[in-house]
């Protein structure tokens, strides 16, 4: 008599570490708990991560948490006061407005053009990216002559000039800047496109009849998205810091909207006496940024833990 | 043998007509590239909301002087005409005048430029410098307390905005104290009596034997430079530490150490030259960022390079300066990154195919 | 470890040399360094160029017939010109000029020099022409109507009898300036005519963009746009010589900037701190601040082609919408004072009444009676410069109060002025600074507007809000022909007053232009345009 097999219950540690996965369903969800346990074991992965979820919290209730107008200021009571002073923890700027309470509000400004870029973007670049993979020949020239093109131009320079043109405000800052980024999304999933291109499950697929649309929709799209989910994060710091260029520049945000690059610009001429101004919107600035980059760093060598060299 | 012989004569023409495709194939990069980036400047020339004709006659002009100006200056032309005028003009450095400076924007992108050049080299020479050392510090002892600061001097450097940066350090070094000289390339005194011959000032004054200057020049370039070369250090100290782990776990560290080489040896001539390769393509790429970032550095410092050249043309409607320039430092940092991109093709075998 | 060795080395010896003793040159006793934002010259042209920073180099190396007298702008000076008389009809002014003097070139200085400076003002057409084509002159007329009688006799007919404060009033702005006809002409460059330009010489324009041909106390040696200015004394000049042997403009945007070089030393005076920079310098021993109202009056305006803004109460209700007191002792504190007509305090019949302040209450009150109790909608073209985004912030706020919401669209100095000068605002803030000391600058501005349809040749600052002043254009053009001076005096009067009911205007403030200087500087006084702030009295211990 052979002993009966154990099965793990449904859902529990050994069930998702099992080796020999009963359903699509339990391997995804096996890999992924494996992910984030190599995710959770980085200690400065989660750090990034808290401090992500941290600003997504903090956009989300920011008209709740905010102590004073981020609009309204006390020009004639309570201009230009320090940090600490009664009321006004952060202190106040040139128009006598909180400076805490733009930077929370302001967070709502950073988190949107992180996204919308990101949703602008990506899905430009995957789907260049894998259409021109998949497809190779002329298709897949053109589409990397002009993908060379946009990766070869300085980025901060043509979204300036993009800017310009199209005039100063949030809305096209994001449009410039995520003009400027699909490329390395398109890069990297060509890359990957290509390297499953030739492998046997896609000539199975194709064998099974399957169109090349449907192949590229439903096979090769999700295989490429682990890289692309890393690069986009790491970006998002780029992002960040690009936006913030603008504003400093006077092409992103436009008054009175707390934008954090914005802020800096309209402290720099107290920077002298009264540096908390332009000084607290950057320390914002740097510890979002962090964050990303954390979080991406955590993300590549959870996923991939051979990149890196780790 | 009679066939090996026709054989070996096919595979040099092969080898042969396989260099003249990749010499072609780049050089169509190279010019479609180009061209792309002069599509895209002449589009947003033509697009701007602001009427380049006010820039030249100002505010108080009447109405018949500024339709005047306009027709002299070619902007009633039909669009596509005017590109191909745009075209012809690029490709021979006629920029057009500079509405602002009235020479013409060539002239003025030979004073600038120089400019930027030295402050990126300055930058990239503190970044490859202390970078280089640092990452190969930071894989050899890998995980230890070094390698973790030399990580977290490179994470901040790709999450602090770099205007801020500059902000503070001017306010501490420059305006607290008083170690750095102000804003500009040369103390008023000398600004006005200094002859530069190529537009590099250390150059110029190290080669007219006008030390003085020369540490004043070197004065005002040390705290830019240092921002700029700190973010250079952020990516090349990453990237090296990268490529050396790489190289760490060949097998032919184990072999070597096996033989007898001393750490030392083996770290710094073995490893390091391997990882030289993809290194110097990170360096050069490092540089044509900075190129690039020198646009918000210039602005803080009021360094009269390219990049302020740039941004001060825009606010004043001086199209044809800030296409000029924007060409410019698009060509450069095209040239740069495809150039990089065919050193790394070539030298690395795997990407070879 | 060799190779760290070497390079920790190398690094140290780098920084070390930064902490040096400051071995730096300080500027000599010759040598004045003023920090000054110059980036709006487009051009050193005289007859060409009409911007502040142009006008305060050529105030300093041209010379005029008559200028203002620095301490007392009522009062004009005879420069060149020795006595001045003008004909019973009020139409010919004679000018008798000093003798044997010379320019700068060693030329001597006749009257053809002054014919040809006027000449070549009306021939090029460029944006200061519109000075003297408003006394009748044009490129045809203008050698019949200019004449040199004899090498030290000038006769200038105009076309109506003209209230003559006014005619020497303009002959005393920066286009009349009188350059050197033979230098000038050596370096003038041949041109085809075409139907835009009728002669064929370019008048020297494209030389003297960028070089000097005056006989004033100093030379332009350099100019090098957006960078700096550098200025050199004149040997030749008639008067007294000038202290100093070089001045240097040099080009600084940002307050911050001046200040602390003005603290360091790098400097010797600052031109464009800001409010807070200012009052950190008050306090400097070493340092001291001198000021002077300029005739430069900031305002908002109302776009009368927007129908809510074009409702009377709209207008009132704006004007109480603004909040002058805190305005004025924050965001332009020690820069301009408060102010609330168009005429700046100086010139004359300017009145001085603020009727308006901050009142909310009020506000509301009007629009309610204008049947927009809810307040609305509007936007307003803002310059990306401070105190005027400031400015504007602070109003939105202020507005939002009673309702309305405003949509700040910044923009650079171009962008801005070219929707303005198409008319496609909806609020504008802006400044006016006069052309020439003589009330007639503003007013024909503010509250002239003699055609406006959309094409109108003349575009005053009321048209460029299409606003139709009524009667006060007529007004307007019969105070300039006021012979007594007390009676122009009133009638000015009585445009201002009637402008702070009606017109579309909102008057918030007139500029104080301010230097701040090293206690080393003698003699620097600021005078009342741009192009009195002399340089020649300078000196430095």
């Amino acid at each position: 008599m052979t002993a009966p097999i154990e099965t793990a219950r449904p859902y529990s540690r050994a069930w998702l570490l099992s080796e020999e996965p009963a359903s699509r369903h339990q391997a995804q969800l096996g890999r992924a708990y494996v992910i984030w346990r190599r995710f959770s074991g980085n200690r400065l992965a989660i750090a990034g991560l808290v401090i992500i979820v941290a600003l997504i919290l903090i956009a989300a209730m920011a008209p709740l948490i905010a102590p004073h107008s981020p609009v309204i200021g006390d020009l004639a009571g309570a201009r230009l006061r320090p940090p600490l002073t009664e009321g006004y923890v952060l202190g106040t700027d040139g128009q006598g407005r909180d400076i805490l309470s733009r930077l929370i509000v302001g967070s709502r400004i950073t988190l949107a053009v992180v996204a919308l870029v990101a949703i602008i973007a990506a899905p430009v670049g995957l789907i260049v990216g894998t259409v021109s993979g998949y497809a190779g020949g002329w298709v897949d020239a053109v589409l990397m002559r002009v993908t060379d093109i946009f990766l070869a131009f300085p980025k901060l320079v043509l979204a300036l000039a993009f800017v310009a043109a199209l005039g100063p405000g949030i809305e096209n800052a994001i449009i410039a800047i995520a003009l400027t980024s699909w490329p390395p999304y398109a890069r990297i999933a060509r890359a990957e496109t290509m390297t499953f291109r030739r492998s046997d499950f896609i000539a199975a697929v194709k064998l099974m009849g399957a169109s090349p649309v449907r192949i590229v929709l439903k096979h090769v799209m999700p295989l490429c998205l682990s890289s692309l989910i890393v690069r986009v994060t790491l970006d998002m710091a780029g992002i960040i810091l690009t936006a913030a260029g603008l504003g400093f520049l006077g092409l992103g945000a436009q008054p009175p909207m707390p934008e954090w690059g914005a802020m800096i610009a309209d402290g720099r001429r107290f920077i002298l006496d009264q540096w908390w101004v332009a000084a607290m919107p950057g320390f914002a600035i740097l510890i979002v940024s962090l964050g990303f980059n954390l979080l991406g760093d955590g993300l590549r060598d959870a996923l991939d833990p051979k990149e890196g060299g780790q | 043998m009679k066939g090996t012989e026709t054989t070996s004569v096919r595979a040099g023409y092969r080898r042969a007509r396989g260099i003249m495709v990749s010499v072609a194939r780049f050089l169509v990069v190279l010019v479609t590239t180009f061209l792309g980036l002069l599509a895209v400047t002449f589009f947003i020339g033509r697009v701007v909301p602001i009427d380049p004709v006010l820039a030249i006659v100002g505010d108080r002009a009447p109405s018949s002087v500024v339709e005047r100006i306009r027709e002299e200056m070619g902007f009633n032309l039909p669009l596509w005409q005017q590109f191909l005028i745009y075209l012809k003009q690029a490709v021979t450095g006629d920029f057009g005048i500079s509405v602002l400076t009235t020479h013409p924007v060539i002239e003025d992108i030979g004073r600038a430029f120089p400019a930027t050049l030295e402050l990126a080299t300055v930058g990239t020479l503190i970044g490859a410098g202390i970078g280089i050392p640092f990452g190969v510090i930071a894989a050899v002892w890998r995980d230890s307390i070094v390698d973790q600061i030399v990580r977290i001097i490179g994470l901040f450097g790709y999450s602090v905005p770099i205007f801020w940066l500059g902000l503070l350090s001017l306010l501490v070094f420059y305006a607290q104290l008083k170690w750095a000289a102000y804003p500009g390339r040369l103390d008023i005194a000398y600004e006005y009596t200094f002859v530069p011959i190529t537009g590099l000032y250390l150059v110029d004054a190290a080669w007219t034997g006008q030390w003085s200057i020369f540490w004043d020049a070197w004065r005002h370039i040390l705290l830019p430079g240092a921002l700029l070369g700190y973010f250079s250090l952020a990516y090349i100290s990453r990237m090296t530490r990268s490529f050396m782990l790489n190289e760490l776990n060949q097998e032919y560290i184990i072999a070597a150490r096996a033989k007898g080489l001393s750490e030392a040896r083996i770290i710094w001539f073995h490893a390091l030259r391997n990882a030289a390769v993809p290194l110097v393509t990170v360096v050069a790429l490092s540089y044509a960022g900075l190129l690039e970032g020198s646009v918000l550095t210039e602005t803080v410092f009021s360094w009269p390079g390219l990049g302020l050249y740039i941004t001060n043309s825009l606010q004043n409607a001086d199209m044809n300066a800030v296409l000029g320039g924007t060409i410019v430092i698009g060509a450069v940092f095209i040239g740069i990154n495809l150039f990089s991109d065919l050193l790394y093709k070539t030298l690395d075998p795997r990407t070879r195919n | 470890m060799k190779r760290l060795r070497l390079l920790m080395t190398c690094a140290t010896v780098a920084f070390m040399s930064v902490l040096a003793p400051q071995a730096y040159a300080a500027t000599p006793t010759d040598t004045l360094v003023e920090a000054f934002a110059i980036d709006d010259i487009i051009s050193l042209d005289p007859q060409e160029a009409f911007e502040l920073s142009t006008a305060e180099v050529t105030g300093n190396t041209y010379s005029l017939l008559v200028r203002l007298n620095v301490d007392d702008p009522s009062k004009l000076e005879l420069d060149l010109a020795e006595s001045w008389t003008v004909s019973d009809d009020g139409l010919t002014y004679t000018f008798k000029l000093k003798p044997d003097l010379k320019f700068a070139s060693g030329n001597p200085i006749t009257a053809d020099d002054f014919v040809f400076s006027i000449e070549r003002l009306v021939k090029l057409d460029k944006s200061p022409a519109f000075l003297f084509n408003q006394f009748g002159l044009n490129g045809d007329n203008v050698t019949d109507m200019v004449k040199a009688i004899d090498p030290l006799t000038i006769s200038f007919t105009v076309d109506k009898p003209y209230a003559s404060s006014f005619v020497l009033n303009v002959m005393s702005s920066a286009p009349a300036s009188v350059v050197d006809k033979a230098l000038v002409t050596e370096h003038a460059l041949a041109v085809t005519p075409s139907d835009t330009y009728k002669w064929d010489t370019d008048f020297g324009n494209e030389w003297l963009k960028t070089n000097s041909a005056g006989s004033g106390p100093f030379n332009v040696i350099t100019w090098k746009a957006n960078e700096a200015v550098v200025l050199e004394r004149n040997d030749n000049y008639y008067g007294e010589a000038p202290a100093l042997k070089r001045v240097i403009y040099r080009h600084m945007k940002e307050s911050a900037g001046q200040r602390l070089a003005l603290e360091n030393g790098d400097v010797d005076i600052a031109r464009n701190l800001s409010p807070s920079d200012l009052d950190a310098v008050a306090s400097k021993s070493d340092l001291a601040i001198t000021a002077r109202p300029k005739g430069t009056v900031y305002y908002i305006s109302l776009n009368q082609k927007n129908p809510n803004l074009a409702k009377p109460e709209v207008i009132q209700a704006m004007k109480y919408l603004v909040d002058y007191d805190a305005i004025g002792a924050t965001l332009i504190k020690g820069i301009g004072t408060i102010h609330q007509s168009f005429l700046p305090i100086g010139q004359l019949g300017a009145i001085e009444d603020n009727p308006y302040m901050l009142d909310v209450a009020k506000a509301k009150e009007l629009l309610a009676s204008a049947g927009l109790a809810d307040g609305f909608s509007v936007t307003m073209d803002v310059r990306n410069t401070q105190p005027v985004t400031g400015i504007a912030e602070n109003f939105q706020q202020t507005a939002a109060e009673a309702g309305i919401t405003i949509e700040i669209i910044p923009g650079d100095g171009k962008q801005t002025l070219t929707k303005y000068r198409a008319r496609q605002h909806d609020i504008y803030i802006g400044q006016w600074g006069s052309d020439y000391w003589d009330p007639n600058s503003n007013a024909e501005t503010f509250v002239s507007n003699p055609d406006n349809a959309d094409d109108a040749s003349s575009k005053t600052l009321a048209w460029r809000n299409a606003w139709d002043p009524g009667a006060m254009t007529e007004e307007t053009k019969a105070a300039l022909l006021e012979m007594d001076a007390d009676k122009r005096a009133a009638m000015y009067v009585e445009l201002q007053k009637k402008s702070q009911e009606i017109s579309p205007f909102v008057m918030i403030y007139q500029q104080t232009e301010n230097g701040a200087y090293s206690t080393k500087v003698k003699g620097f006084k600021l005078g009342p345009s741009f192009d009195t702030n002399l340089l020649a009295p300078i000196s430095k211990d």
